[in-house]
């Protein structure tokens, strides 16, 4: 659906975006994670045909971006909510939907449709003649969302939509994202929030002005060799200190009664640990071995492309 | 280009006016002050003036006010155009906007055409007022209609209409580098300059503001508004201001 290669833009003399190639699938999710100025929403722009790209290609269904004859198709056939919501504050949540379903020429009984659908659907049926600017944050972010979907698009780009939400106005947006996996829209989704790409994401790309790494988080996850074992003793004896202490262990760490080292093979590596502890006399009441998480992949892949 | 998409979009700004307060009673009051103190003085100085004075004596008078729905047409779009464009910049709601199919040009056209009609409907409506009011008093005066003359013909459908729109370019390229309604619109309010210099000019005598000199300023305009169409194009250009406008 959506196919990028060597995409590239500058701003002047700084590379907002440099050589950025990847595919998302029809009917993915697709996270794009990155530090603050890493050029999501560059790309997002790019992608949506707001600004122009500098080099490379790309492609969103059958249509070229940066083709001005293919723009207005593109634009047809995308939504997109934007990191700030842009609302017309003064004007009703219905109004604001309705107006947008005239400019992609939506006939007044499709407008009225969808608009009830998506008021319905999102909860703010009840708050369809309010004015916008007297909404929520949660429920102005859902409105934003139905905005971008008022013209039943293929694509949706979602830039930080549950960025500075409360955790249940979040969950509501997230929930809402979720529904439309369901109903297999390709959704672009730009995020600071790895727990929520986690949950929501069939793949996750990490950009940082370059693209760092791109899989499923699983897959995200393994990439960095940071797993360590754990070992819980019911007490921390001094033998049992200097028979750990001649393993070489890396980063080996004590805390009270748990010593922690990294492995690269816990499999390889656990079972010499663990006999010299029984050896010397060590009571173990557990062994843990514990996986990097998406946080710590990310931190790790995004320094070491720094 | 897609008349119906732009003609959408002045129809949200026109209806967004319709609740601003400041705004609409600028578009009311102005010109409707105008109209009546204008008449008021003319019909005071027929009242006033001695046994035997003709029309002729009046013509300065008339022709400084006549002038004057210029000046309002060069004001009045200032205040609709800055808060129809700063206010899409502060809402931040430019950006929804411009992703959809719609083009620069038809987003551009819509405010234009939002700046546009009231600014005209209400400049002819003063001028409608103006004109019945010193009809009136030059009764007996002149001994027919002074007005509509040619003069305030091609003021009313040509020098109006293009100070209009160069008013709304000069806005629309004062708005891309502002950031509040309030700056936007006290910038704005500078425009009407030029067109007070040319009043000026006609009052001191420097110029004659008869209907040949309207005619060759309304050239020039047409002129002026056609480069800063261009200017004003460029301005508003999907690139331009989400990557340069402040």
């Amino acid at each position: 659906m959506i196919e990028t290669e060597g995409l590239t833009r500058k701003f002047g003399d700084v590379t907002a975006v440099d050589g950025l190639t990847l595919r998302v699938n029809d009917g993915e999710v697709f996270g794009f994670l990155g530090p603050n100025g890493a050029g999501k929403t560059t790309t997002v722009r790019m992608l949506c045909c707001l600004i122009s790209k500098t080099s490379g290609t790309a492609r969103i269904a059958q249509y070229q971006v940066g083709d001005d004859a293919d723009s207005v198709s593109i634009r047809k056939i995308t939504g997109l909510v934007p990191d700030n919501v842009g609302l017309y504050e003064g004007m009703s949540a219905y109004d604001n939907l309705d107006f947008y379903g005239k400019l992609y020429d939506r006939t007044a009984s499709q407008r009225k449709e969808s608009n009830e659908y998506f008021l319905k659907m999102l909860g703010l049926w009840e708050k369809r003649d309010a004015a916008a600017g007297t909404l929520s944050k949660g429920m102005k972010q859902k409105l934003a969302v139905a905005r971008a979907l008022i013209h039943d698009p293929q694509v949706l780009f979602l830039d930080e939509p549950t960025a500075n939400l409360d955790p249940e106005s979040a969950k509501t947006v997230r929930d809402f994202i979720l529904e439309l996996k369901r109903e297999k829209k390709t959704i672009f989704l730009n995020t600071h929030n790895l727990d929520e790409a986690q949950r929501i994401c069939d793949r996750i790309a990490i950009l940082n002005t370059k693209l760092v790494a791109i899989g499923t988080a699983d897959e995200l996850e393994r990439t960095v060799k940071g797993r360590q074992t754990v070992i819980q003793l019911s007490q921390m004896s001094d033998d049992v200190v200097k028979a750990i202490g001649r393993l070489s262990l890396r980063n080996l760490s004590y805390d009270g009664a748990r010593a922690t080292f990294d492995v690269a093979d816990p499999e390889e590596e656990n079972p010499p640990v663990v006999r010299t502890i029984v050896q010397a006399g060590g009571e173990i009441q557990t062994v843990t071995v514990r996986g990097s998480t998406l946080e710590e992949a990310y931190l790790k892949l995004v320094k070491k492309q720094g | 280009m897609n008349l119906k998409h732009s003609w959408i979009i002045a129809t949200k700004d026109l209806k967004a006016i319709r609740h601003r307060r400041t705004i609409l009673y600028t578009l009311i009051i102005t010109p409707l002050a105008l109209s009546l103190l204008f008449g008021y003085i003319v019909q005071y100085a027929v009242s006033s003036a001695a046994p035997g004075t003709s029309v002729s004596d009046y013509v300065f008078l008339l022709d400084a006010f006549q002038f004057w729905f210029v000046i309002i047409a060069a004001i009045l779009p200032s205040p609709i155009a800055s808060y129809s464009i700063v206010g899409e910049k502060v809402e931040r709601s430019l950006e929804p906007l411009l992703a959809t199919p719609v083009t620069d040009g038809e987003i551009l056209l819509g405010k234009s055409l939002a700046a546009f009609i009231p600014t005209i409907l209400a400049s002819y409506g003063g001028a409608a007022i103006y004109m019945a009011y010193a009809d009136r008093a030059l009764d007996g005066v002149v001994g027919h209609l002074y007005y509509p003359n040619g003069e305030m013909v091609v003021i009313l459908l040509l020098l109006a209409p293009l100070t209009c729109l160069l008013s709304i370019e000069l806005n629309v390229i004062i708005s891309s580098r502002v950031t509040d309604v309030r700056a936007a619109s006290q910038l704005g309010g500078v425009v009407f300059a030029p067109f007070m210099g040319l009043y000026i000019a006609g009052e001191i005598d420097v110029i004659t503001l008869d209907t040949t000199t309207l005619l060759v300023i309304s050239a020039i305009f047409a002129a002026l508004a056609v480069g800063m169409f261009y200017m004003s194009t460029r301005t508003f250009q999907r690139e331009e201001i989400l990557t340069k406008w402040k």
